[in-house]
């Protein structure tokens, strides 16, 4: 799946997207995934409750299955207007 | 309508094409968002956004505000990209029969664009570029709808 950084999230793991092949069950468990990779995946994904996931571009919680999902993008709370 | 761009556009001129357009509604309200000038020398607003989602996200809040206020249409305009102190962000207007559809509904459309919509910014001043940090008040903001 794709999987997109925004902001932040970007930044601090220095890159907008990549492909990332997973059987991870949930979001979750992509962030727990993510998080074993490098130092820099850890420290973006330390505190969850401080972003926000969107699943083929629409909100949903961390615990909200992966199953079908073409596009997951992390990213801090948003700041438009 | 919903318009996501990175040219800078003209809100008065915006205003009156939508004025126009809804002749004979009776209530034109808008908004518009402008990049502040903060001390210690703000030089630039950086805004970024998530391309097919902030557009689907507009959509829905829009066609959410339709549908809860008696409202003949919604503008929601909104930039991305480097902007300078000065520059406007974005706007919305509404337009209705009455003042208080058009009101309301103007102040649902800020309220959740500012929270549900996937734009980021970042100020860049003299001292360095910082990402602005969402308030624990927009967030509450939408509990009252």
């Amino acid at each position: 799946m794709q999987v997109l950084y925004f902001a932040w999230v970007r930044e601090r793991i220095g890159l907008p997207r990549e492909e990332i092949e997973t059987t991870a069950a949930t979001v979750n468990d992509l962030v727990a995934e993510l998080r074993a990779r490098e130092d820099r995946y850890d420290v973006a994904f330390a505190d969850t409750s401080a972003l926000r996931v969107a699943l083929d571009q629409e909100l949903v919680e961390f615990d909200a299955p992966l199953a079908g999902v073409r596009e997951v993008a992390f990213f801090p709370p948003m700041t438009g207007g | 309508m919903i318009r996501v761009q990175a040219m800078p556009f003209d809100a008065g001129g915006e205003l009156n094409v939508f004025s126009k357009s809804v002749e004979g509604a009776g209530a034109v309200v808008s908004f518009t968002g402008v990049v502040r000038d903060v001390s210690g020398g703000l030089s630039a607003m950086e805004i970024e956004h998530y391309p097919g989602m902030t557009e689907k996200a507009l959509g829905a809040i829009r066609a959410d505000a339709m549908q809860r206020w008696q409202l003949v249409d919604a503008l929601v305009i909104h930039r991305f990209g480097r902007l300078d102190a000065g520059e406007v962000i974005m706007m919305v207007a509404t337009a209705s029969r009455h003042r208080k559809d058009a009101f309301e509904a103007a102040e649902f459309l800020m309220d959740f664009l500012k929270s549900r919509a996937p734009f980021w910014k970042k100020e860049v001043t003299t001292d360095g570029a910082d990402w602005v940090v969402s308030r624990d008040e927009d967030e509450a903001a939408l509990k009252r709808w």
